[in-house]
């Protein structure tokens, strides 16, 4: 267990190495949150006090929060270098260490998140600061407790997920198209660009049936207390079968991939 | 004869391109996939947008689509001629390349602008165009050829201020050498060129209009065919600033070409 340590400390610093990288990362990022908070705040201007439930406080603070669940859960560039390692031979290595490539990959990923947060906190809170009118705390202990546990799994499931589908670099070239795909998909369906609600009830029941409201759209909304009683244990309950699905599938995809494997070079 | 020169070469940089992407038709087509499917989001988010509201300010459904397509459009032509290349500029400082390319007999900034040629993007900005006419349509606007000129005209401008100002925050590259961070912030600049300028006041507004003016990028078209446009302010004001901007954005690529020390030996 030890090794996975120093593999999060050596992990921690070279991505503070970027710290710069990181912070003007952050920073751009605000331009487009900010746009939309503007973007809804015109839409409430122009009359209605309620829009799919959420009053204008509300509908800012769901993109506030989303920004935050994004810096705590998204997978940066894990999947990149993955792919990136099967492609180049760097794998060989972990197929004669004793170590595991995917809890590797997993305390890299979670040293990532580690320095991102630390880099992202402060201009974040300032961002969140500006806008504390907004904020509210979260709808009950149990919700705070419920969004906890949710946040580590919406983590698992996007690396998890990214994992697998990182995997295809066993069999393909170039897999850049794939993963912006997923994006898309996630970004869309997930509850990025806009609270899942607000979409027509087929599509939710249709959504409701997939891993997506699962990588951000679900936490979010325990937070708000839009998500209680039996839902929400069900939910999470789903969630969690989510991630053990995801994490079935990394395996297989790397078991499949690892008798394709042919390395070249020393 | 300068300029049939220039020609010449750019046919053949076509050619190249060309047979580069015709090598990878797998990738080739599913760019475009990934392309169009971030359109289709945009224009989902318009359409979950106008379940909830009438209007967005002045704008109502169609309008806003019609601005999504015209941002759509102006980014894939500028993504067509220019994007790759001026990602690949900081490649090129940090690798020692643009020994080779200072070498040749052309203009510098031509050949580093100008290389690659993105095909797909070519299908992309056909996407946004369709969507525009739909858009125009349901509008029921019938503009004059010489609104349609003008519309033209203008997102040629909007190209121009989307290459002069990309371009210079590439040319960062030539002190931090690694600039693609700062490249890759300029997409997130893309997210606003797709809002209506009215959801916006005070120092964002006048930032995004004025200092980085990718607001007016395809605000500006759009009112000109939407008949939307209030004053011609706002049409000398874009055309004023894409002057501008590339005047600024020459003077700047010289001023960090002479700060250019090759990476090799």
């Amino acid at each position: 267990m030890r090794k996975y340590l120093y593999v999060i400390n050596i992990g921690i610093q070279s991505n503070l190495t970027y710290r710069f990288n990181y912070l003007a990362r952050t920073l751009f990022s605000f331009i487009p949150l900010f746009a939309m908070v503007s973007l809804w705040r015109t839409v409430y201007a122009g009359g209605g006090q309620e829009h799919s439930g959420y009053d204008q406080a509300q509908i800012i603070f769901y993109y506030l929060l989303v920004a935050v669940v994004d810096v705590l859960t998204a997978v940066n560039e894990d999947d990149w270098q993955i792919a990136a390692d099967i492609r180049e031979g760097n794998i060989s290595q972990f197929l004669l260490k004793p170590v595991d490539y995917l809890t590797y990959r997993l305390c890299l990923f979670v040293s990532g998140r580690l320095a991102y947060v630390a880099m992202a906190a402060l201009p974040l809170a300032l961002f969140i600061f500006c806008f504390r009118s907004n904020v509210a705390p979260p709808a009950s202990t149990e919700a705070m407790l419920a969004f906890l546990i949710s946040l580590v799994l919406t983590a698992l499931l996007q690396f998890f997920t990214s994992y697998a589908m990182a995997m295809l670099a066993f069999w393909l070239l170039e897999i850049s198209t794939f993963i912006f795909i997923l994006f898309a998909f996630e970004y869309l369906a997930s509850g990025h660009l806009f609270p899942l609600d607000m979409l027509p009830p087929t599509l939710q029941h249709i959504l409701a049936f997939t891993p997506f409201p699962y990588q951000m759209y679900f936490p979010v909304s325990i937070y708000l207390g839009r998500m209680t009683g039996p839902a929400l244990a069900g939910g999470l309950l789903i969630q969690l079968a989510w991630v053990a699905a995801a994490y079935l599938l990394a395996r297989f995809m790397w078991h499949r991939g690892i008798k394709k494997y042919a390395a070249f070079g020393g | 004869m300068n300029l049939k020169r220039y020609l010449l070469l750019y046919v053949a940089l076509w050619k190249n391109s060309v047979t580069r992407e015709m090598s990878f038709k797998g990738n080739f087509l599913l760019w475009i996939v990934v392309e169009l499917l971030w359109f289709g989001l945009q224009l989902s988010f318009v359409g979950v947008l106008f379940r909830q509201t009438q209007v967005v300010g002045t704008w109502n459904q169609w309008q806003m689509v019609m601005l999504v397509g015209a941002s759509n459009f102006i980014q894939q032509v500028y993504q067509a001629f220019f994007l790759t290349n001026c990602t690949n500029l900081s490649e090129l400082i940090r690798t020692g390349k643009m020994d080779f390319l200072l070498l040749l007999p052309v203009n510098t900034r031509f050949i580093v602008s100008l290389r690659q040629v993105d095909l797909g993007a070519f299908i992309n900005a056909l996407f946004g165009l369709c969507v525009m006419i739909y858009a125009a349509a349901k509008l029921q606007l019938h503009p004059g050829l010489l609104t349609v000129l003008g519309f033209g005209c203008l997102c040629f401008v909007g190209v121009l201020i989307h290459y002069s100002l990309m371009f210079m925050l590439a040319a960062i590259g030539f002190w931090t050498v690694r600039a693609q961070g700062i490249v890759w912030g300029y997409y997130n600049l893309f997210n606003i060129a797709r809002m209506p300028d009215e959801a916006f006041h005070g120092v964002f507004k006048a930032m995004f209009t004025f200092a980085l003016p990718v607001l007016l990028v395809s605000n500006v078209p759009v009112c000109l065919l939407a008949d939307k446009l209030v004053s011609p302010a706002a049409l000398l004001s874009l055309l004023a600033l894409g002057l501008v901007w590339a005047a600024i954005s020459e003077w700047f690529w010289r001023f960090s070409l002479r700060h250019y020390t090759s990476a090799s030996s």
